[in-house]
């Protein structure tokens, strides 16, 4: 993990690794996060720069591994995906990250986005099935409680080291 | 990390030493496992079509390779079981002998048995011809039953009993692929199960954890993101069209329901069709493919086209019904998801029906006791002297010729297709389009060719070789058809029940193939004169007769567990 960090610093501060600060740009280079729509997500949620410019050192470097690899329990996975689908960090999922999450999924550009009435029929939908409260938005346990009964999560959840 | 470097400083050594060694022990272990996946059979082509065309036409590569798997180990079985030691004894290898007994209380005119094996001066097409209807030089070879006319193998000082060897072997190849598959889908049945018992969860299942995070070649996202698009916006649809299903009126739903009888009606009659036909043709040929007497070159191609003619009827009713029944289920009115799995169930019938109708009227030929034609031997001797092999001549030319159909279509159908739409710019030509890779139609035809071979393999030992090496080409065919000539499909499936569902059609298709068998072996008289199964009645005799050569202890022991109190809760479980 050591080497791939270092592989992203340019040469000259390559022998300080451990406590340089590799840039946003460089960090979307890595091929797992290359082909993601969360990518910036990503980069932001495990970023704990002060300056709010996205990069990451080592360590974020490493949290970011560790979470996404098979060792990981589903508790810190569901945790750190519910950051990552909150767009505007506001702690709980209403209607705009729904759709916006939607929109990520199923791809850039006009004619891979779904209509508005599709839109809100699969908001509604999705609302139904996992807001217990009915506050219309979702929050972390009510988020956590429906991403631990579904099948898929464990196995795509997780990123090759 | 630094908290365990803590912890080991106040182990003792013996503690330390068991921590490392477990340690290194376990990377050892996930090297070798990552070594031993470098093993798998065609790793990497299946993998780099998974990253261009989806999971769903990655499965159909598996299933595949899956069936070239099976083929090879049912193949090595009945080798070393059956065709192995006929060789070495045929060869006098190891000191070894044939016992041949000759049959007790039999008819003289049952036994005789003359193959025309090419003798003399013989011009080279006919070793052509042979090889593709399987007579001639190839009906004596050890391909078909007649070769193995043998009671029993000396070798040294060790009896090998042959009949008892080939049935247990034909069996222990069935019950090897029934486990092996049951095996693999129970994985599968599974997921199916937790995927259908949640169906209120399926929409947050599918925005929360859609996202496959091992993607990483641009291509496998985009093809992901349109799979993801296009089954919200199917669930979305669905649940309309069920919303309005729902607020159907009465003299609606009256009219639906004539509607779907009749149709089934015609579905019904148009199988019956096929298969009367396909009696009708079989018994044609077989009563006119006996006939060649003189070499000319014109009465022996129409005679292998007679020969091959119940194959092509049968290829041309798997074609023609699908399509059939894709346009009729138009007018049924189901959903989209029900439509997809009725219309697969009729075509998966009627392709195994199919061959149940040609095994049917090859068996009524065989027992067509009209007048006095069977008295001594209990079947047909005068037409089928060895009758298992012609079964499985039948089934090798069945083989023969969907494998060549299958390369037919790729050579000619396929790429001329694609070079019109690529360099015609007629409108006609451009709305064809190019096709689609249909993974269901695919899958049917790979079963309905397994299922022939397990079918065949009683009547014809190395049919599973044939098999293996006619599905090897096949990959290579289809990975390159492709490639260069298919879009990638529109409509993306999933992988997991899609998985599912081939193994539980290739399922259907083995005790479809089981059927036939136990027929043949236990009701219908065996050859008198060629095969292992001479001395006996019908062919399931030889386990009685063995059964009854143990000490009485054993005995009692066999018959306990035969006996239905023992059985049927042993099925069960």
């Amino acid at each position: 993990a050591y080497k791939r960090f270092s592989e992203l610093l340019p040469k000259e501060e390559r022998e300080n690794a451990c406590s340089a600060r590799v840039p946003k740009s460089q960090i979307l280079t890595l091929p797992e996060l290359r082909a993601n729509p969360f990518q910036h997500r990503i980069c932001h949620v495990f970023s704990t720069s002060e300056s709010g410019d996205d990069s990451m050192s080592f360590e974020d470097f490493l949290d970011m591994l560790s979470v996404f690899s098979d060792s990981a329990t589903s508790d810190i996975k569901s945790h750190y995906a519910f950051r990552i689908f909150d767009f505007d960090d506001d702690g709980t999922l209403d209607r705009k990250d729904l759709e916006q999450l939607v929109n990520c999924l199923t791809g850039q550009g006009e004619e891979s986005r779904l209509s508005s009435a599709e839109m809100e029929q699969l908001i509604q939908n999705i609302l139904e099935e996992s807001d217990i409260d009915k506050d219309g938005t979702i929050n972390l346990s009510e988020f956590q409680h429906v991403v631990s009964r579904s099948p898929d999560f464990a196995r795509c959840g997780g990123l090759q080291g | 990390r630094d908290s365990q470097q803590a912890d080991t400083e106040h182990l003792s050594r013996w503690k330390k030493w068991r921590r490392t060694s477990s340690k290194s022990l376990k990377k050892a272990f996930s090297e070798v496992k990552g070594l031993s996946s470098y093993l798998v059979l065609w790793r990497h082509d299946i993998h780099s079509i998974e990253g261009k065309f989806g999971t769903g036409i990655q499965s159909y590569f598996s299933f595949l390779r899956f069936l070239v798997l099976l083929n090879i180990i049912i193949f090595i079985l009945m080798f070393s079981f059956v065709t192995l030691p006929t060789i070495i004894s045929k060869y006098g290898i190891f000191n070894s002998t044939i016992a041949y007994i000759s049959p007790k209380n039999i008819e003289a005119v049952c036994t005789i048995y003359e193959p025309s094996g090419n003798k003399g001066l013989v011009y080279f097409y006919t070793y052509l011809k042979d090889l593709l209807s399987g007579t001639g030089f190839l009906e004596v070879t050890s391909l078909f039953y007649g070769y193995y006319t043998i009671d029993a193998v000396w070798i040294s000082i060790m009896r090998y009993n042959l009949p008892l060897a080939y049935l247990l072997a034909t069996f222990a190849c069935l019950a090897l692929s029934f486990l092996w598959i049951i095996k693999r889908s129970v994985e599968g049945f599974k997921h199916n199960l937790v995927h259908d018992a949640d169906p209120f969860q399926s929409y947050c299942n599918k925005v929360f954890a859609g996202w496959d995070f091992c993607i990483t070649d641009p291509n496998a996202a985009r093809l992901k993101h349109r799979s993801l698009q296009y089954e919200l916006q199917t669930d979305l649809q669905e649940e309309k069209l069920k919303q309005k299903i729902a607020e159907r009126r009465m003299e609606e739903k009256l009219r639906i329901y004539s509607l779907r009888i009749f149709i089934n009606i015609i579905v019904i009659a148009i199988l019956s069709g096929c298969f009367y036909s396909i009696y009708r043709v079989t018994v044609f040929s077989q009563e006119n493919s006996n006939v060649s007497i003189r070499n000319d070159t014109r009465t022996d191609l129409v005679n292998l086209l007679v020969q091959y003619l119940p194959s092509m009827v049968i290829t041309l009713a798997n074609f023609i019904g699908p399509l059939i029944f894709s346009f009729l289920i138009r007018f049924e009115d189901y959903t989209p998801a029900f439509e997809i799995k009725l219309t697969l169930l009729r075509c998966v019938f009627v392709r195994l029906a199919n061959i149940g109708v040609l095994l049917f009227s090859l068996w009524s030929q065989i027992s067509n006791c009209g007048s006095d034609k069977c008295k001594p031997c209990g079947y047909n001797y005068k037409l089928y002297p060895c009758w298992e092999s012609d079964v499985g001549q039948e089934m090798y030319k069945l083989m023969i010729f969907d494998f060549i159909v299958i390369l037919a279509v790729a050579l000619f159908v396929d790429f001329p297709r694609k070079l019109l739409v690529n360099h015609c710019s007629w409108k006609l030509v451009q709305w064809f389009g190019h096709k689609e890779f249909e993974i269901s139609d695919n899958v049917l035809e790979i079963i309905y060719g397994q299922t022939i071979c397990w079918i065949g393999t009683f009547f014809s030992p190395l049919l599973p070789a044939i098999a293996t090496i006619k599905y090897f080409i096949i990959f290579y065919v289809k990975k390159i058809v492709l490639i260069h000539t298919r879009k990638p499909a529109a409509r993306p499936i999933r992988a997991s029940s899609s998985n599912f569902f081939f193994l539980v059609v290739l399922l259907i298709g083995l005790l479809l193939a089981f059927i036939p068998l136990a027929v043949s072996i236990a009701r219908i008289p065996s050859s008198k004169a060629c095969g292992p199964f001479r001395n006996f009645n019908t062919s399931w005799e030889v386990i009685p007769d063995t059964i009854l050569q143990f000490p009485t202890g054993l005995q009692q022991v066999l018959f306990g567990m035969a006996s239905e109190a023992f059985a049927v809760p042993f099925f069960v479980i």
